[in-house]
């Protein structure tokens, strides 16, 4: 893959009149956003076919900042606006962008009812163990043990496991990296925005601000140094014993498969109303 | 273009099968709902009809993911709509204020039941009237339409539509359990015969580049729809006039919000609906809002025969509110009763319509029955021995 220079991504997708952005110097959303856009970039895609999508926190606020049409939408709900937007018009590409808290907490329901539907989306979440915007909560997959201001003692409570959760609900993309693997992020991407159906793509990234601070990781190096020793490859895990994964995070593609997506299962079904009703043949 | 139910002809139907045959007939192409008594039914006749007209009818995992799926399906481009009762419509209000913010054209039935909480699923009520006007958070405006008959709930929901489209705003068909579940004669004109409004696009590029912008000076900016190449930034953080979040800016905040709020309240005149019945002499005026408005009219008539002169003030729209009107009418009057089926949350707005020119006089049921006409009738001549 040839990579092209950031100015030249930058000056191709971004609002410049939305720049600069919010956020804080180590933050590793900007990579991602990068990262997307590199894979938008290497296949082509027609800019005004996409949409974008989001609910609120730091993560959310990316469609702002790139030149697509974007709807910047209430905390938690990114999948459900979606859902009305590729149903109305399949032909449009939808892109969420999300937190994790955002994505697992308050949208948890959305986010296993839009993939049990295969709902044609691709999720570039962003999973900083932490609620960054309002400034260091614990989420749902803040590691056991690790703090936030609303469990300033070390979180007691299990971690949700986005990209099994994807899986087990039935997506047909899931991969998990963390910023540092960024090949493996933007060729995931890529194969995430060419697949139908629910696809999602989770980065570990690193917030130095909100969760960096409260859990001596004070910044983006430290913490993505963290990642590279608390990351697995999924190959490397198959071997592992529940005991050697304890405290690891697996990293790698999860599912790669074709099952019908929601808008060609809408288009049969409503083949099949015209055929009962004797309307077609 | 086929409909899968009878066309300028009638036919004999229920409430929630009205709306969502007008709805059709409307335009609407996109439905997202979850299910909840007595509004089920739209739902069901949305999921029946919508295959074959070629638009989209989805059970979502709740009432927030249905309105959420409907603005997204507005920006798409559809005409969209949701329906629900009490509990439902409290779970939409986050994002019917998302919808007032982004200026997205929807329509949202709340088929009134008895609450608060579940309350009494099967029974009517017009408890949400203060909800449907004032339940999400900020200031605002939006549209409230309120039927009394079927035939009203089916015109009301094109009109609603129509409302919608024109002003760039979420419309509330405010209907209830009775209204709902009542079998009436409806007329469905034939498409041809319909007057429909579709929400104005930009004419340029350049009008795109102020999706929430006066371009036209009618304070409704054109709607930027997805995919048109206007790469248009849609967010409920308050925005100025490209759409860019402008969060602290105080300047930016007020313009945008009275903007909003005078697109609907200048327009009053345009979108306020009444009918008044033997107003013009009457000392004792009757003020009423869909269901109840039927008892009350008969009230009236009962009222007339015994020589009392009464009269009717029958709401089509609870807002805008019309607080001049009602001030007008009350120079005229002695009394003034509102009935409704609450224990008083129009009468709130009509008391101060009324600016102290008439008394005004509560007449309340609560429990899930309408008023009769007795009851009425029986509680002013108690007032006039
Ligand atoms: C209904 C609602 N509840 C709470 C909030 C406040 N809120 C804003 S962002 C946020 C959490 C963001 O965390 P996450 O989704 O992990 O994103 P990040 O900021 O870490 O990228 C919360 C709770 C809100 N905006 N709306
Ligand atoms: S608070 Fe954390 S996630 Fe938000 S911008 Fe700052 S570093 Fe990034």
């Amino acid at each position: 893959m040839y990579l092209k220079s950031s100015y030249e991504i930058r000056g191709k997708y971004l609002r410049k009149d939305m720049l600069p952005t919010i956020f804080c110097p180590g933050c590793g959303i900007g990579a991602v956003l990068q990262y997307t856009l590199r894979a938008i970039d290497d296949l082509g895609l027609n800019q005004d076919e996409i949409v974008w999508v989001s609910g609120i926190g730091c993560s959310s606020r990316v469609p702002g900042y790139v030149n697509f049409d974007g709807l910047h939408t209430t905390h938690g709900r990114a999948l459900a606006f979606a859902t009305g937007i590729k149903l109305a018009n399949p032909d449009l590409k939808v892109i969420a962008f999300m937190g994790d808290g955002d994505a697992a907490a308050i949208g948890g329901n959305h986010l296993i009812h839009a993939i049990r539907r295969n709902l044609d989306v691709t999720v570039i979440l962003i999973n900083n163990f932490t609620y960054g915007m309002t400034g260091g909560q614990v989420a749902p997959t803040t590691p056991k043990g690790l703090r936030g201001t609303t469990a300033p003692y070390g979180s007691f409570e299990n971690p949700f496991d986005i990209a099994e959760l994807a899986v087990a609900a039935g997506a047909n993309y899931v991969a998990r990296w963390s910023v540092f693997n960024y090949l493996q992020g933007i060729n995931s991407i890529k194969k995430a925005l060419q697949k139908r159906g629910f696809t999602l793509v989770e980065f570990l990234s690193q917030c130095p601000i909100s969760f960096g601070r409260r859990n001596r990781l004070k910044t983006g190096p430290e913490l993505i140094k963290w990642y590279q020793k608390i990351t697995v490859p999924i190959s490397k895990a198959k071997n592992m014993s529940p005991e050697e994964l304890e405290g690891k995070i697996v990293i790698g593609e999860f599912v790669d498969r074709d099952r019908p997506s929601l808008i060609e299962e809408y288009e049969a079904y409503k083949r099949r109303a015209k055929k009962i009703m004797g309307w077609e043949e | 273009m086929r409909y899968p139910f009878p066309v300028g002809a009638a036919d004999f139907i229920q409430g929630d099968e009205a709306i969502a045959r007008a709805a059709i007939l409307a335009g609407c192409r996109f439905y997202a709902g979850y299910p909840i008594t007595p509004a089920s039914e739209i739902f069901e006749a949305m999921s029946l009809y919508m295959p074959l007209v070629d638009g989209v009818s989805i059970q979502m995992e709740d009432e927030i993911g249905s309105i959420a799926a409907v603005i997204g399906a507005s920006w798409a481009g559809a005409k969209a709509m949701t329906a629900t009762s009490g509990p439902g419509f409290s779970l939409m209000m986050e994002n019917l204020g998302y919808a007032i913010m982004t200026e997205t054209p929807l329509v949202l039935v709340n088929v009134q039941r008895s609450g608060p909480s579940t309350g009494q699923p099967t029974l009517a009520a017009q408890g949400d009237l203060m909800q449907a006007i004032w339940g999400t958070h900020g200031d605002h405006s939006l549209i409230v339409l309120t039927p009394a008959t079927v035939q009203e709930a089916f015109d009301m929901t094109i009109r609603a539509f129509n409302l919608a489209e024109k002003y760039r705003t979420p419309v509330i068909l405010l209907t209830d359990a009775e209204v709902g579940h009542m079998r009436e004669r409806v007329y469905a004109p034939h498409p041809d015969e319909l007057e429909l409004i579709y929400r104005k696009l930009p004419a340029n590029e350049e009008e795109a580049k102020y999706p929430f912008g006066d371009v036209h000076g009618d304070l409704v900016p054109p709607m930027p729809i997805f995919g048109k190449g206007y790469r248009t930034y849609v967010t409920g953080l308050t925005h100025d006039e490209k759409g860019r979040p402008k969060t602290v800016e105080a300047e930016v905040h007020e313009k945008l919000i009275k903007r909003i709020v005078a697109k609907i309240e200048n327009n009053k005149e345009d979108i306020v609906d009444y009918e008044a019945y033997e107003l013009d002499d009457a000392d004792i005026v009757l003020v009423s809002f869909g269901i109840v408005a039927r008892s009350a009219m008969r009230a009236v008539k009962e009222l007339r025969k015994e020589g009392v002169k009464a009269g009717l003030l029958k709401l089509n729209v609870v807002w805008p509110f019309d607080f001049e009107l009602i001030e007008k009418i009350a120079e005229n009057a002695e009394r003034m009763y509102v009935a409704e089926m609450n224990l008083g949350q129009l009468y709130h707005l009509v008391r101060e319509g009324a600016n102290g020119k008439a008394d005004v006089e509560l007449i309340s049921k609560i429990g899930g029955e309408v008023h009769t006409p007795g009851e009425i009738v029986e509680r002013i001549k108690k007032d006039l021995r």
